[in-house]
């Protein structure tokens, strides 16, 4: 059994121009010690699935349906108390922002014990102690005095490690990082990454990466999800991903990056048209209307999340044309579609 | 790369420092820019690359005189700018802004958006007339004539961006000044955009500045790349030289930040990951500004800025350490 279970996730917001399907169906499995990419656009979901996952919606979203297990135990619809036993000490998150998400007007060190005296038991002072030995391990300098300061005397890439150290407190089995980079420099984000993959050698927990830059994804997760309005479109190892793509989003995303290693000027090639708007949502597959080899069961309606290869699942009818053409396709005795051989080799 | 004997911009020790306030009557100068000097050629686009903080953007702006230099100077296409040729410059050198969401005016009309350079310079006579160029302007950029009556919160953020480009393009502008026009842009609308930008050069012949903090952008779309940090030039040369033979160490370690979208080449990547942070331009440190987390580092960095040096045809860098 898997650490955390999600299973067909539904979150909304209901607004006053009309329901917007935030996350529309999400599954996937986490096991202990991975590293899970969530990478997509603004508006894709992956940042309301990791909130859904902790329930920190802000209103009006909630869950509509689905089912999120840790450890075997149902999160969605679990009291508060339950989940504040979880929240911070079993699966915690870094924001985005390390100049909004910590508290002004606490230092640092205040901040960094709250979670340690709520979940641990241990007393003020062998929790100033750990606050310590947390600012050392995510390497800030003169942890004593870092303590007593406020965030605004920190510069953003300090304040992002105080967010992790915040994070990894209590030692939690899962570390949720909402796009941990965003915000900063690139040898500052190299140094944040560098710190996040050590971090998850020596203590292990899992961690879910969530991010639109495809850059960070490669360099460090075991599997990705790439989500689309809603939708995962395909989700794998990450060399699947980014050498075997096999929806036609996660191609088109990664043919429109420019590659640093190219020498000439080679143009690149966009993804035509504008992101959807979430409250007009098509019938059919969500990226059909920017998809240049969109079919007309592509508007009818959504292709399931299928095997297509070991470890590789993806949403795309291109993919039942193609295994119909190379004889791949493994149909259960009513026509459902099993599986997919395309990717070639054994299958697991 | 057509760079003819004069080059259309030369920018000249260009120094742009702003007063702080630090106490009661005490101001200290916060270098924003010091003694920078480069040149675009003519179709020509130079990247300007640095991390938050290091000027970038202020170079761009005091470039186009939208703060006065403190020192230093700017020629356009032969001639110093000043007092006399301001007017002129402006008309001829346009800049589009980094954040499509308020650099538009929610109260303005798309159309009157777009038309605010030509009533500035005066370049329509009739009514009829400025609105055929809106039209033309706003197609130019792939969007349609008919959402000239629309106001900018009803386009989505790539949309936006066309339109702050369609306004730079409305004085006819030889040369126009991108400061980070994809950074706001999710990725598959970024390449949309770079694409649009690159075919306007090859139409219209425009040179760019491009600023922007990502490299593998700044790569793809520069004929030349300039580095900056804290403030100053530390090295120059063309994208493919840079991006092979980086000299100055600043560089070296920013080109290897650079996460690569690729699982293969990411795992064997040498990462060179620097310490520290960048030291604030209040407390600029002596002599060479990047020796504080170089590893390369000696006695010498800390007497005096060292000066831009040739290392190839063509490549400077102001490093002792070359």
């Amino acid at each position: 059994m898997a650490m955390l279970e999600v299973k067909d996730l539904h979150t909304s917001f209901c607004t006053p121009a009309g329901e917007v399907k935030a996350v529309n169906g999400v599954s996937f499995n986490l096991d202990e010690g991975r590293v899970l990419g969530i990478v997509g656009e603004s508006g894709s979901g992956k940042s309301v699935t990791a909130y859904s996952i902790l329930q920190i919606l802000t209103h009006p979203g909630r869950i509509v349906s689905g089912s999120i297990k840790f450890r075997g135990e149902e999160l969605v619809g679990a009291g508060e108390g339950a989940l504040r036993k979880i929240r911070g000490n079993k699966i915690s998150i870094i924001f985005q922002d390390p100049m909004t998400s910590l508290n002004p007007v606490y230092t640092v060190g205040n901040q960094l014990m709250e979670s340690i005296l709520l979940h641990t038991g241990r007393n003020k002072e062998e929790s100033r102690k750990h606050a310590m030995e947390m600012l050392r391990l995510v390497g800030i300098s003169e942890p004593e005095k870092r303590m007593k300061q406020y965030p605004y005397e920190l510069s953003g890439g300090m304040r992002q490690r105080v967010m992790i150290a915040m994070a990894m407190a209590c030692e939690p089995d899962i570390l949720i990082a909402d796009e941990p980079t965003t915000a900063l420099d690139v040898t500052i984000q190299a140094q944040i990454l560098e710190l996040m993959q050590s971090l998850q050698k020596k203590m292990g927990m899992a961690i879910i990466m969530i991010t639109h830059d495809l850059g960070v994804i490669a360099g460090m997760c075991d599997e990705v999800i790439v989500m689309y309005a809603g939708s995962v479109c395909e989700r794998g190892t990450a060399d699947n991903i980014f050498y075997r793509p096999r929806h036609e989003y996660t191609k088109g995303l990664i043919r429109s990056i420019p590659n640093i290693d190219r020498d000439s000027r080679e143009r690149l090639i966009p993804i035509a048209g504008t992101p959807i708007d979430l409250l007009r949502m098509p019938k059919g597959c969500p990226f059909a209307p920017r998809c240049e080899h969109a079919m007309k069961v592509c508007l009818d309606g959504k292709a399931d999340e299928v095997f297509v290869g070991k470890d590789h699942i993806a949403a795309c009818w291109m993919n039942v044309r193609e295994a119909m053409a190379k004889n791949a396709l493994v149909c259960d005795e009513n026509g459902k579609i099993l599986r997919m051989n395309l990717d070639g080799g054994d299958m697991a | 790369m057509t760079q003819t004997a004069q080059p259309l911009v030369d920018v000249r020790h260009l120094k742009e420092y702003f007063p702080i306030t630090t106490g009661f009557m005490k101001t200290t100068m916060l270098k924003a820019v010091d003694d920078v000097s480069f040149t675009i050629g003519r179709g020509e686009t130079l990247g300007l690359v640095g991390e938050s903080g290091c000027g970038k953007t202020t170079v761009g702006r005091t470039l186009l005189h939208l703060y006065k230099p403190t020192s230093g100077e700017v020629w356009f296409d032969g001639r110093k700018v000043d007092r006399s040729t301001l007017l002129e410059y402006r008309r001829r050198a346009q800049m589009v802004f980094q954040d499509p969401y308020s650099s538009l005016n929610p109260r303005m009309t798309v159309g009157d958006i777009v038309a605010e350079p030509i009533d500035v310079h005066k370049l329509c006579k009739t009514r009829q007339e400025r609105a055929e160029r809106v039209h033309e302007l706003l197609q130019t950029v792939g969007l349609s004539g008919e959402q000239a009556t629309r106001y900018a919160h009803e386009f989505s953020g790539g949309q936006r961006q066309r339109i702050g480009i369609a306004r730079a393009l409305a004085s006819n502008p030889e040369f126009i000044v991108c400061d980070e026009p994809v950074s706001a842009l999710d990725v598959s609308i970024q390449a949309q955009v770079i694409n649009m930008l690159e075919d306007l050069q090859e139409k219209l012949g425009l040179s760019y500045l491009f600023i922007a903090h990502d490299l593998s952008v700044v790569k793809h779309i520069s004929n030349r790349i300039a580095v900056m940090y804290l403030g100053k030039m530390v090295e120059t040369a063309s994208s493919v030289e840079l991006h092979r033979h980086a000299a100055h160490p600043y560089t070296i370690s920013l080109l290897s930040a650079v996460p690569m979208p690729d699982p293969e080449k990411a795992r064997h990547a040498h990462r060179i990951v620097l310490q520290g942070d960048v030291p604030s331009p209040m407390h600029m440190p002596s002599g060479c500004p990047f020796r504080t987390r170089c590893g390369r580092a000696t006695a010498q960095c800390a007497e005096a800025m060292p000066p831009m040096r040739e290392v190839a045809p063509g490549h400077f860098a102001a490093c002792y350490h070359l």
